[in-house]
């Protein structure tokens, strides 16, 4: 599944008020694993027909609660089934903010991806700011990565829950790549 | 008297609601103790030095632990929405909050029900679900950077990872994506927007640029936001009207910043250490422009 496709638009809430995406799927038999998986692990989610723009072959697709996608993917994956891709319940073609800006302060770097930022040290790799973002794991994640080295850290996709959260993963993985 | 409801980046963080005190490097509600790293614990600690400075009572905190799961938001949403209290509450500010439509409506009424009824500032999660709630106009402050803005003037995006190709996260765009957070009702009533350079608006567009003492290295420095929000609320408890509270708080935080000498490494509690010093300097400053 591509970085940028992992998490669409979607402009209305449900009527419980969470943001609604749909996880698309290879074959039929895979969506109905994935709804096993994740009505298992107590998640509310329902198998519904596709909009026509996302039909990639299978006719049938599980609708989620899109704040949770990092945590839906991350169980999707260890069960062995997942998806082609996320998409949003009202406006899946819209894609998210595909752009990284990159800081170079002289003695550090800061890379940001969507309304997430991360700051490195360039001589001893250690992070030494995250900021940006405003779900409750952006403290939790900061915590958890400042102080440390770039290459002894956690992912943040793998510690996160949000949205937020995996934005800061894809500027940790970009500063990676530019650092390591 | 200011209330903030937030988190704290600790699942074992109990529910609490009490007086905030400020520690050295923790907040502290009822026995329960933060580190003030960035974060509900950074705007508390910056609205308890702004009290002190402006002889105010300090802010008292409505706080639960969540680490992104969502449900210490959602015990603490269940809280408020039937019990929003104490009483006499002059300023609400909601934080860090899982964002969620429904929890967002049932404590917005609960709030407008009390005495007052209170003004309303929303930062990060909570702003986001505000947006999308369709009631943004409900409140009296919003405190967005670039990237939140993008999202606010981006009628259709439910978070500030999406916003459409045309709305881009870029600061020289604030005065357009500013009306048209308006124009779409995606605005609260004034726009306190932080960047390199803050700007103050509300529907009748930017009222105030704020651009000096510049610290490039303050982007980068976790929290500035959290301790922005935080002084904003404190004048605002002061008796100040929004528009005013905001681009003071601006210019204190810059000045903040300015004085803790800041890199792209330092910590937000560095500048905290400078807001009494700052926001007196300001408050003196704006004492002699009346004058």
């Amino acid at each position: 599944m591509g970085i940028k496709s992992l998490f669409g638009l979607g402009s209305k809430a449900d009527r419980k008020g969470v943001e609604r995406g749909f996880l698309v799927f290879e074959n039929t038999s895979e969506v109905i694993r994935a709804e096993r998986v994740l009505r298992e692990s107590g998640r509310r989610v329902r198998v519904m027909g596709p909009p026509p723009e996302i039909r990639t072959g299978c006719d049938l697709v599980v609708e989620f609660a899109l704040m949770d996608g990092l945590d839906v993917l991350r169980e999707l994956e260890a069960a062995g089934v997942a998806p082609l891709d996320l998409v949003p319940v009202e406006s899946p073609l819209l894609k998210p903010v595909d752009m990284y800006q990159v800081k170079d302060f002289g003695a550090q770097l800061m890379v940001r991806a969507a309304n997430m930022k991360i700051t490195v040290d360039k001589s001893s790799l250690e992070i030494v700011n995250v900021s940006g973002g405003g779900c409750p794991d952006v403290p939790f994640l900061a915590g958890e990565l400042a102080g440390r080295r770039l290459g002894d850290a956690p992912r943040p996709r793998d510690i996160g829950h949000t949205l937020c959260g995996y934005a800061l993963d894809l500027a940790f993985e970009e500063i990676k790549r530019l650092c390591l | 008297m200011l209330v903030v409801a937030g988190t704290v980046p600790d699942p074992d963080y109990p529910l609490v609601c009490g007086e905030v005190l400020l520690e050295g490097a923790h907040v502290s509600v009822r026995g329960a103790r933060a580190e003030v790293n960035r974060g509900t614990p950074a705007l508390l600690a910056a609205a308890v030095l702004a009290a002190r400075v402006l002889d105010r009572p300090g802010p008292t905190a409505w706080l639960v632990g969540d680490t992104g799961l969502g449900r210490g938001s959602r015990r603490l949403y269940a809280q408020l929405a039937g019990s929003p209290g104490p009483q006499g509450v002059g300023v609400f500010v909601f934080h860090y909050l899982q964002p969620d439509v429904d929890w967002h409506d049932r404590v917005l009424m609960a709030v407008q029900d009390l005495p007052g009824p209170p003004r309303l500032v929303a930062d990060a999660g909570f702003m986001y679900a505000a947006k999308m709630s369709g009631q943004a106009g409900a409140y009296d402050l919003f405190t967005p950077d670039a990237g939140e803005l993008a999202f606010l003037a981006d009628e259709k995006a439910p978070h500030p990872f999406y916003t459409r190709g045309f709305v881009l996260h870029e600061p020289e765009r604030a005065p357009g994506h500013i009306a048209r957070a308006f124009e779409f009702g995606n605005a609260a009533r004034c726009l306190l927007v932080k960047g390199a350079v803050d700007h103050v608006a509300d529907s009748r567009g930017v009222l105030a640029v704020i651009d000096e003492h510049p610290e490039e290295a303050m982007e980068a420095v976790g929290g500035t936001g959290d301790t922005l929000t935080g002084l904003a609320a404190a004048l605002m408890d002061s008796g100040l009207d929004t528009v005013r509270a905001a681009v003071l708080a601006a210019r204190a935080n810059r000045l903040a910043g300015s004085l803790a000498k800041p890199t792209p490494a330092s910590q937000v509690l560095e500048i905290i250490e400078n807001i009494p010093r700052a926001l007196s300097a300001v408050l003196a400053e704006a004492d002699l422009e009346k004058a």
